[in-house]
């Protein structure tokens, strides 16, 4: 049971850092979704605005570790011009060429949408913590940027499990 | 500090954050379909061989997200500012980054 240098932070790239910004998606969505004064006890929405504001921050920072790591370490090695790279065998087959062409060519850019809205849904919490129950209008503001936030991470990450799968860097 | 001090924050803040935002993703969006157009942008965006020119394209993207963020927070911290049409031009810069990055999109410029 050994994992390659590349492979190791492949993985780390994908499935711990990307993985665990998508997971907490939802339990951030519900928490966002749900947070209005009709709703929950003033001491309630106290309590949820602490884990609001760490997970937030958790997702923003996850984020940002999966597009350095991806962008700074696998992606050279993804990219490399040898011909057994995977971007060399994915071009070297007309069949496999979209894999490249579509595929990485629009996970890459956009992926990095993911932190800079994650970090500004996160900080839009912090700064106005439990007033966002009564801020309707503003919460509604932060769900949608968080919600592009996952969008962009999903199309991101979709794509990289994709292609690990089809061209896997090793 | 309780829920009911920070009732009394304006949406300045959030505004300049949102908007801040937008216009990062925006800058990386469009500096993908320009690089497609110029060749001698999509070489001095390469500022690292191994990356290529994705590194410029999401660098200049952040940093200009990190400079122009701080600058509309202090100009709007505490001030009442029109959130919904900040928020409406924020979500249609959002709606071109995504679009400019969009494969088929950049490609149609490709030289």
């Amino acid at each position: 049971m050994t994992m390659t240098e590349r492979e190791f932070w492949t993985v780390l790239h994908g499935m711990v850092f990307g993985t665990v910004f998508l997971l907490a998606f939802t339990g951030g969505f519900a928490c966002l979704w749900s947070l209005k004064r009709v709703l929950i006890t003033e001491p309630g929405i106290k309590e949820r605005i602490k884990r609001l504001i760490i997970g937030m921050w958790t997702m923003a920072i996850m984020a940002w570790l999966t597009v350095i790591s991806g962008t700074y370490i696998v992606y050279p090695w993804y990219r490399a011009g040898d011909p057994g790279s995977p971007r060399s065998l994915l071009l070297a087959n007309p069949d496999t060429q979209a894999w490249h062409t579509f595929g990485m060519e629009w996970k890459e850019h956009v992926g990095w949408f993911a932190p800079i809205l994650a970090t500004a849904a996160a900080f839009i919490v912090t700064y106005y913590g439990a007033s966002l129950a009564e801020k309707n209008r503003l919460r509604k503001a932060v769900l949608v940027l968080f919600t592009i936030a996952f969008a962009s991470s999903a199309v991101a990450g979709l794509f990289g499990a994709l292609l690990n799968k089809v061209a896997p860097i090793q | 500090m309780n829920a009911r001090t920070d009732f009394t924050k304006t949406d300045g803040v959030a505004a300049a954050a949102v908007l801040a935002s937008a216009i990062g993703v925006f800058i990386t969006g469009s500096l993908t379909t320009l690089a497609e157009i110029s060749d001698s942008l999509k070489t001095a965006l390469e500022w690292s061989g191994a990356v290529g020119p994705l590194i410029g394209k999401t660098g200049v993207g952040v940093i200009a997200w990190l400079i122009i963020w701080p600058i509309f927070h202090a100009l709007w911290r505490g001030k009442v500012v029109n959130f919904s049409a900040i928020y409406i031009v924020s979500v249609i810069l959002i709606a071109l980054g995504w679009f400019l990055t969009f494969p088929p999109v950049f490609e149609a410029f490709s030289g």
